[in-house]
């Protein structure tokens, strides 16, 4: 099989996943006890009005309509009306979209740098009292929760020695706006591209320093799993033969530790990559309701605050099919990267 | 019986392991500080009416938000509760939650996984696909979505909290079944006539306990983290019980007064417990993985 037909396969397989996990929230939402529309206004509603709610966003009808209505919805990227404002829930998901996206990219970074530095030291000094330092960093940054660092973070660098913003994602009334490029107005929503393309330094520096806190918080949190990880597959790789091998010929040992060791080590580093993006999505929430970042993660907490059913459904399932993609690029990566891999 | 004396064969060793945890290299350490933190916050909660020094709900017993001093060790909290008396007590409902979610888990994960390993075929497939779509998902949100729908009971939360979990037991027992079976004292077993239960469950099962071991310690520390993440975010159970989750939620509303004491003793309680299930997840699969165990 080549790597198209791989990647054609298990795109194939993506589907029914996704339909599996669309049911799942739908019977979650819509078929478990409980009123979806009196929960929401609670007993301030008459009934009558609450029918009219009802149609008006489609709950009236028998739910096997519902289901159909909703799946035929979604293949038209339609993620239903919010109960709150009636505005559609997609739009607000795409507005919100682009501040998680440049939170969790930043952060992944943080995560990886962290990770593959304490990792690649605490394999050299296997079994030393640096090593175990490493190892027990990995289980604390694991047992924290994202937002008490987040608070731990805000306390001490914005509030206590006031070096850094402690919300938000600019200053009042800084945000970028992009550039006209060839006619066309690109504006990608993540304030960091924006500034640099509208050539405004300012921006992208006031940018940058709101994004330092909520970065380090939420990349700290994961930067746990991929210590554990790039050590153990150091161990794994700085064990072989043609390591072994290269120290006989008397390589110096930052060569063996990175051009042998670490080059090899980093593919299982990938795969974590992309099963780590799941809990940096679900961090991110929690991240962002500490920050007040405007993304995805606030969006579902006020939905979740004003009991808006269609915007949770929809949050929910817009994360499915987020992390669904990902995972489907991570792994056509991971088999373009190694040509071991029988598809 | 002479055909289960294979498995209790190669049980043996890790159940009396537990004696000789200290000899057991880092891995032993690590299980044993694990458990010391467990043992010791399962005993303050539960002893917790007793050794309190002041009753954790009662309102106004201080003044309010005052700094820790010799009368309140951790401060006072926005409603003048004794902040000390709420962490000694504050970590029930959390392990509650946290273990009975893992109790679930247990209970569905694990019988699934040995009857889709086992027998393969359309029903594996289809219980495969669906574990793995849940498996992807990311775990706090979808049980944001469920403790939001079912409401934010003890059991409720649990139930949200076990979705999420189940496909790790089904994927490891799963996999652990496939080559399990091929084994020659399961084929004796089977040659024999012993019926599909006695296979499973005195089989196999036993072999596939030390993963589900160090998968639930693990799982419980997500669930202690899941859980603390779904209060925060006003999805706790009960608040007029003290907890830790809740006094960090209003805690932060003290945030820009400065007084730190309100959020920081809860969130670091939470860590600790938290690290405690992970020190013995992480130990025991030190322990049990013959990789490590060879450079070790």
């Amino acid at each position: 099989m080549s790597l198209k037909s791989y990647i054609v396969a298990r795109l194939a397989l993506t589907v029914p996943m996704l339909l599996i996990l669309v049911t799942v929230v739908f019977v979650i939402v819509r078929i478990l006890p409980g009123d979806p529309v009196l929960l929401h206004f609670g007993k301030q509603i008459t009934p009558e009005a609450a029918e009219q709610v009802k149609h008006a966003l489609g709950l009236d009808v028998p739910l096997y309509v519902q289901y159909t209505n909703y799946l035929s919805d979604l293949i038209r990227g339609q993620l239903g009306t919010s109960f709150s404002n009636y505005e559609p829930v997609s739009r607000q998901i795409f507005s919100a979209f682009p501040a998680t996206i440049e939170l969790t990219i930043y952060s992944m970074l943080v995560a990886i740098v962290i990770g593959i530095t304490f990792g690649v030291r605490a394999s050299r000094k296997y079994g030393s009292a640096e090593d175990t330092g490493f190892r027990t960093y990995a289980i604390v940054s694991y047992a924290i929760p994202v937002f008490f660092l987040g608070l731990i973070m805000q306390a001490t660098f914005a509030v206590g020695l006031h070096i850094l913003p402690a919300t938000g994602r600019v200053s009042a009334g800084n945000i970028p706006q992009g550039a006209d490029f060839m006619g066309v107005h690109i504006q990608t929503g993540l304030y960091t591209i924006d500034s640099l393309l509208a050539g405004n330094l300012n921006q992208f520096i006031d940018a940058l320093k709101h994004l330092i806190l909520p970065s380090l918080t939420l990349g700290i949190a994961l930067s746990g799993v991929f210590v554990r990880i790039t050590r153990s597959n150091m161990l794994d790789i700085l064990n072989q033969d043609f390591v072994t091998a290269a120290k006989a010929r008397g390589l110096k040992e930052r060569t063996i530790l990175y051009s042998y060791g670490l080059r090899n080590a980093l593919l299982p580093v990938l795969t974590v990559t992309g099963l780590q993006f799941a809990a940096l999505l679900g961090g991110a929430i929690l991240t962002e309701t500490t920050f007040a970042w405007g993304g995805l993660g606030t969006y579902l907490f006020r939905t979740i605050q004003a009991y808006d059913y269609t915007a949770i459904q929809g949050a929910v399932v817009f994360f499915g099919i987020l992390v669904a993609f990902v995972s489907l690029v991570v792994d056509a990566l991971y088999a373009y990267l190694d040509p071991r891999i029988k598809y | 019986m002479k055909k289960t004396s294979t498995v209790a064969g190669i049980l043996k060793p890790r159940i009396f392991w537990f004696f000789n945890l200290p000899r057991l290299g880092t891995g032993g350490k690590m299980v044993t500080l694990g458990i010391g933190i467990v043992v010791f916050m399962i005993a303050m909660t539960t002893l917790a009416p007793f050794i309190a020094p002041h009753n954790p709900g009662q309102i106004n017993i201080g003044p309010i938000a005052s700094p820790p001093n010799t009368q309140f060790p951790m401060g006072t909290n926005h409603l003048g509760q004794d902040i000390f008396s709420r962490i000694i007590s504050g970590g029930a409902i959390m392990m509650q939650v946290a273990i009975l979610s893992v109790i679930i888990c247990i209970t569905v994960g694990v019988p699934l996984g040995l009857a889709a390993g086992y027998t393969r075929g359309i029903g594996d497939r289809v219980a495969s696909l669906a574990m793995d779509s849940l498996y992807a998902f990311p775990g706090l949100v979808l049980a944001i979505a469920i403790a939001s729908v079912l409401g934010t009971g003890v059991v409720n939360l649990a139930i949200s909290i076990a979705v999420v979990y189940i496909p790790s037991y089904f994927r490891v027992v799963r996999s652990q079944v496939l080559s399990l079976k091929e084994l020659p004292f399961v084929e004796a077993v089977k040659a024999a006539g012993g019926s599909i239960a006695n296979i499973l469950f005195k089989q196999i099962l036993p072999n596939v306990v030390p993963s589900i071991a160090a998968i639930a310690s693990i799982n419980v520390a997500d669930a202690v983290l899941t859980e603390a993440g779904l209060t925060y975010l006003g999805l706790g159970p009960n608040v007029s019980l003290p907890d830790w989750g809740w006094d960090i939620f209003y805690g932060k509303n003290l945030f820009f007064s400065g007084a730190w004491w309100a959020w920081t003793f809860p969130g670091l309680m939470i860590v600790v417990l938290a690290a405690g299930f992970t020190f013995i997840g992480e130990g025991l699969s030190e322990i049990w993985s013959p990789k490590l165990q060879e450079q070790g």
